[in-house]
């Protein structure tokens, strides 16, 4: 029989580590919203990602937070750079091009990694990587409270950014009423890169976050993405808050799995969640307002 | 005569290989309200949006406000003041009625944007009541009203409206007419593409018949209405 504190011990350790999958599902459920198609280059540049964190830290001796604002920098650049100079570009705007062309992306980014870095795995050291501190019964490992606390508020500010400023606002007329948007002198073209490297600015907050308590390898990304994946669709598909509900949910589903059914059996709970929310709500948790 | 604010020469513009308009010529003064009529399909809303950069031209020219917008892209239109109330209102249904008039004002920016919403708040006190409601759940005549407040929003010079009354009941529609010839006699410009002729006649000082891609006709409204000659040949009443 699982005691009480060890289940308890489970739940918030699931939720803690949702955090990160909420942030990792709101970079794919934002560019899904605004260009209705799936990032399949999502996981890979999460991978790129975690190595540029990884280089912070190794090379130039960053702490990995220290590395995230500098990463969330960099890896809007690299987004947007990558929406405006080749997706964009490839696909003219045709919807199944953009998906062909995300794809091509993820492919030449996996292999350029497996070139650069082989497929070793790489971890990096911190001090606090097996801190703890003690709340009642239960041992919260530091790091990711840490990663809990900074998603959460990211995925705030993102929010507040979304409703509150006039990009946040074209973003999100873009992604319903493209021609109604022109009218009003919105340039689609420039709204889709903006989004696209907002979606993947959200991925070089989530490595540094993974960082201390993760390795680093070229198929780094196929690990989370799945479960990415996962989360949007049961959040609703562009929904903001289905993909943070959705991140803690999933989280929670994968620590309480691993707890019951061990490792091997745990992500079967996952699939069950999944299978039994789009049952009775096929459209998601959140029917996302676009 | 003043110097148009829009002057339009020769115009050509269509889809592709298909050619919709094979040459339109059209003035609209400062201060008018111009009305143009024409048949479905004719390419009433293939001119409103090759004017307002949505289309490319494929010939003519198209000066506004003694600058040439011919080629010019669709943002720097809007910020010149030519700003198109589209055909179908496309709101953006997913944002609230407060966004999508604040959304109106994207291409000048927020100096006086505050200004601006309150005065079309005043001139459309139905959309203060609803400033927080999303779009999309607003009845049409509803819409239609945020349609053009959004684009009074943009401060407009000249003010495109393609058919704003479609769909309406005629008491919307007599109140929407009612509300043009307030916007005109606060100093608008106004382009009218309408279905209800007569009522458009009414308030325009001009019309514009447009007839196989050209303009079949050009003539003071009061003179099409009045003329039963050019009424039967024309608008087929
Ligand atoms: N996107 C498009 N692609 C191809 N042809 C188009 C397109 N839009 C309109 N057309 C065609 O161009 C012609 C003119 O259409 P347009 O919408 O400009 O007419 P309209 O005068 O506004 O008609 P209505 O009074 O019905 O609104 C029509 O034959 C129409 O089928
Ligand atoms: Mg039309």
């Amino acid at each position: 029989m699982i005691s009480l504190s060890i289940l308890e011990a489970g739940l918030v350790n699931g939720l803690l580590t949702g955090g990160v999958y909420a942030l990792i599902a709101l970079g794919l459920t934002l560019i899904y919203g605004v260009l209705h198609i799936v990032n399949f280059a999502h996981g890979s540049l999460l991978m790129v990602a975690m190595f540029g964190g990884w280089m912070l830290v190794e090379w130039a001796h960053l702490d990995p937070y220290a590395a995230l604002p500098l990463m969330i920098v960099v890896m809007f650049a690299i987004g947007w750079g990558l929406y405006a100079g080749v997706i964009g570009r490839i696909s003219g705007g045709d919807d199944r091009r953009i998906l062909l062309a995300t794809l091509g992306v993820a492919i030449v980014l996996d292999n350029l990694a497996l070139v650069l870095f082989t497929g070793d795995t790489r971890t990096i050291e911190t001090p606090y990587q097996f801190a703890v501190i003690e709340a009642g019964p239960l041992l919260l490992s530091v790091p990711k409270l840490i990663s809990f606390g900074v998603a959460i508020v990211l995925a705030l500010l993102l929010w507040a950014f979304m409703a509150r400023t006039d990009m946040g606002r074209a973003i999100r007329a873009v992604a319903r009423e493209p021609d109604g948007a022109r009218l009003v002198g919105i340039r689609p073209g420039r709204i889709f890169a903006l989004a696209y490297g907002i979606g993947i600015a959200c991925l070089g907050a989530a490595a540094c976050l993974l960082l201390p308590t993760f390795y680093v390898s070229p198929q780094v990304g196929n690990v989370f993405v799945l479960t990415a994946f996962t989360i949007v669709v049961l959040g609703g598909m562009g929904s903001f808050p289905g993909a943070v509900v959705g991140g803690l949910l999933i989280g929670v589903t994968e620590s309480l799995g691993g707890l019951f059914l061990g490792e091997s059996l745990g992500p079967i709970g996952i699939s069950l969640v999944f299978i039994l929310v789009l049952l009775f709500r096929p459209t998601g948790l959140f029917r996302a307002a676009r | 005569m003043t110097e148009p604010l829009l002057s339009v020469r020769g115009l050509h513009a269509g889809y592709g290989p298909f050619q919709v308009l094979h040459g339109i010529d059209l003035d609209v003064h400062p201060g008018e309200i111009v009305a143009v009529l024409g048949a479905n399909g004719v390419g009433k809303t293939t001119l409103n949006r090759t004017l307002s950069g949505l289309l490319a031209p494929s010939a003519g020219t198209i000066r506004f406000d003694g600058a040439d917008l011919t080629r010019a892209d669709h943002a720097a239109i809007v910020r010149a003041g030519l700003i198109h109330v589209p055909e179908g209102r496309r709101v953006f249904p997913n944002l609230s009625v407060r966004d999508n008039l604040l959304l109106g004002a994207y291409a000048r920016g927020r100096a006086d944007r505050g200004a601006t919403l309150e005065r079309v708040l005043t001139i459309f006190p139905r959309l203060r009541e609803r400033l927080a409601q999303h779009a999309g759940s607003m009845s049409g005549g509803e819409q239609q009203m945020l349609a053009i407040g959004r684009g009074l929003m943009g401060q407009p010079r000249l003010l495109i409206l393609d058919e704003p009354s479609l769909g309406l009941s005629p008491r919307l529609t007599e109140d929407l007419f009612s509300l043009i010839a307030t916007l005109h006699q606060d100093g608008l410009s106004i382009l009218l593409v309408e279905q209800n002729v007569v009522q458009s006649l009414a308030i325009a000082r001009r019309a514009f018949v447009i007839e196989h891609g050209h303009v079949a006709l050009s003539a003071a409204a009061a003179q099409l209405t009045e003329d039963p000659r050019l009424r039967a040949a024309y608008l087929g009443l």
